[in-house]
């Protein structure tokens, strides 16, 4: 069974708050909902498919379904931290081609930035969590393990700091458009360079915003999507892949996105040379380098160069990526980036894009994402859309 | 411009049933691993399974204590005091996530020789960490 051509992302919708203290989490996922569904042109009873990840509050979907009101027959929580939306796309295509449901409802919401979380925090992800004493008193925190990850990368290939700080001064040419993008300014490779180093060789210009908000999306079976009246956008591949430490054997120079990515591209039976746009999970500069690679749209080891010299800004690189400004510019939201590469590739797709920003004949785009993190264990989710 | 290497407070690690041995022979200045009797991979962290060949005929072995940094990360504005998390791959042929100590941060190296030492969490638990050999 193959999901191509078996779903459309009919609604779209990103919050446009990026600091909410005056909201609960589960009143943005809601907001979010909402402004999925009237995207889509639908009634919040047309949902009988709901998906949620950690952000939402609650036991699994359960609380969001019963805070929404939603009478649901398929419901799915998948947790692979920030790549869980871009899972979920997959698994609403499945859901959906399998006649599970017919509108499935995707949200992500979080205040992370009123409720002072950092990436310089030593964190625990609950009780009983085999690696963690064996992990945490030696203080892994996002920021370091990321960084662990591009000094091996440099080790092994050669890349630079320089080359890194490409992907951050693409972003902010994008942000410099977006009215709701959390740094709209125009920054250089010598000001991410000379911003302070949070985690060698990581500055905190390499790092994403921390941003309170959220997103949703609304995945439709075919007939459904051609009796609306937005631009049809069909998902044409979708894989997901985690990755981890292996025992021990580990391999810190690539990410799952070299074994989702093929098999994305496979099911869609396309190439990286038909991608017109493509969002990439960027937490840090360093994951933008490493999933290009391992998407195949340059060789390994080469997405230092392949990154540099303005090859990623829209307009006059080869590459354009994250025209929303991205989590390093726009909005990272409950620190989970892969709702709003979806969200960006799908305006994208419907020519919604900033003008200034918005790719030309722009039929196919890929949305890639990696949760958790690239310095132990991650999730990685790719997935493939065409304009029809 | 150098950072010398300076104690910290370590958090304390949360055991789970079945970790208690292995931090009891940190406390003797000893780094145990495990290894399966079926398929004689080692692995780490330790497990009640080989997750390799998914036998439970697991055991712990002693490590040499020495190793190559694989990768590392002085991490300088998490907290007051900077320290250098990485990863060192033992001789036996498995990378452990640790931290490198009792010398100058700036001098530390990809493909570094190192051996084992010990730091103490706030409760006295014994870490296995590793300084330049």
């Amino acid at each position: 069974m193959t999901i191509k051509g078996k779903a459309y992302i009919a609604g779209a919708y990103e919050h446009p708050t990026r600091k909410a203290p005056d909201k609960s989490v589960a009143q943005l996922h809601a907001e979010c909902a909402k402004g999925a569904i009237e995207d889509a042109g639908l009634v919040k009873d047309d949902v009988d498919g709901y998906f949620c990840a950690g952000d939402a509050p609650g036991m699994g979907g359960i609380s969001m379904a019963n805070y929404m009101g939603l009478k649901l027959r398929h419901i799915d929580s998948t947790d692979t931290g920030g790549s869980s939306y871009l899972v979920h796309v997959g698994h609403a295509c499945e859901a959906i081609a399998s006649g599970k449901c017919n509108v499935a409802l995707i949200t992500l919401a979080g205040r992370p930035r009123s409720e002072g979380s950092s990436g310089t925090q030593v964190r625990s992800r609950g009780t009983g969590v085999p690696e963690e004493p064996f992990e945490i008193p030696y203080g892994p925190v996002t920021v370091n393990l990321y960084a662990m990850a591009a000094m091996r990368h440099m080790y092994q290939y050669g890349t630079t700091a320089e080359q890194l700080a490409w992907v951050k001064v693409a972003a902010s040419h994008h942000a410099q458009h977006n009215p709701n993008a959390m740094l709209r300014e125009v920054v250089t490779v010598k000001d991410v360079l000379e911003s302070p180093m949070v985690a060698d060789p990581l500055h905190r210009l390499d790092c994403c915003v921390v941003s309170d908000g959220g997103g949703a999306l609304i995945v439709v079976r075919p007939e459904i999507a051609k009796k609306l009246k937005r631009p049809l956008v069909k998902i044409i591949g979708t894989a997901e892949a985690p990755k981890h430490t292996m025992g021990g054997k580990l391999d810190l120079t690539y990410s799952g996105a070299a074994w989702s990515g093929p098999r994305a591209f496979e099911e869609a039976g396309v190439k990286q040379s038909d991608v017109k746009y493509a969002s990439i999970y960027d937490s840090f500069t360093i994951t933008v380098v490493m999933q290009i690679e391992d998407l195949g749209f340059c060789k390994k080891g080469e997405g230092g160069k392949f990154v540099a010299d303005g090859n990623l800004i829209a307009g006059s690189g080869k590459f354009p990526f994250n025209t929303d400004g991205g989590g390093l510019c726009n909005n990272h939201p409950a620190n989970r980036g892969g709702m709003t590469k979806v969200i960006e590739a799908v305006r994208q797709l419907r020519g919604e894009a900033h003008p200034a920003v918005q790719v030309k004949n722009c039929d196919i785009a890929l949305a890639h994402g990696t949760g958790g993190s690239l310095g132990h264990r991650h999730g990685s989710a790719t997935v493939i859309m065409e304009r029809e | 411009m150098a950072t010398p290497y300076q104690d910290r407070k370590l958090p304390d690690p949360v055991l789970n049933v079945g970790d208690a041995h292995y931090f009891e022979a940190a406390g003797q200045g000893k780094l145990l691993l495990k290894k399966c009797k079926d398929c004689n991979e080692v692995h780490h962290f330790p497990r009640g399974i080989c997750p390799f060949c998914f036998s439970t005929r697991v055991d712990w072995v002693e490590a040499k204590g020495t190793g190559t940094i694989y990768t590392y990360s002085v991490t300088r504005r998490a907290g007051p005091i900077a320290y250098c998390i990485a990863y060192v791959t033992l001789d036996e042929g498995i990378s452990v996530l640790t931290n490198i100590v009792d010398c100058d941060l700036d001098t530390v190296k990809i493909g570094q020789k190192v051996k084992l030492t010990f730091k103490k969490t706030e409760n006295g638990t014994a870490m296995p960490m590793f300084a330049p050999a």
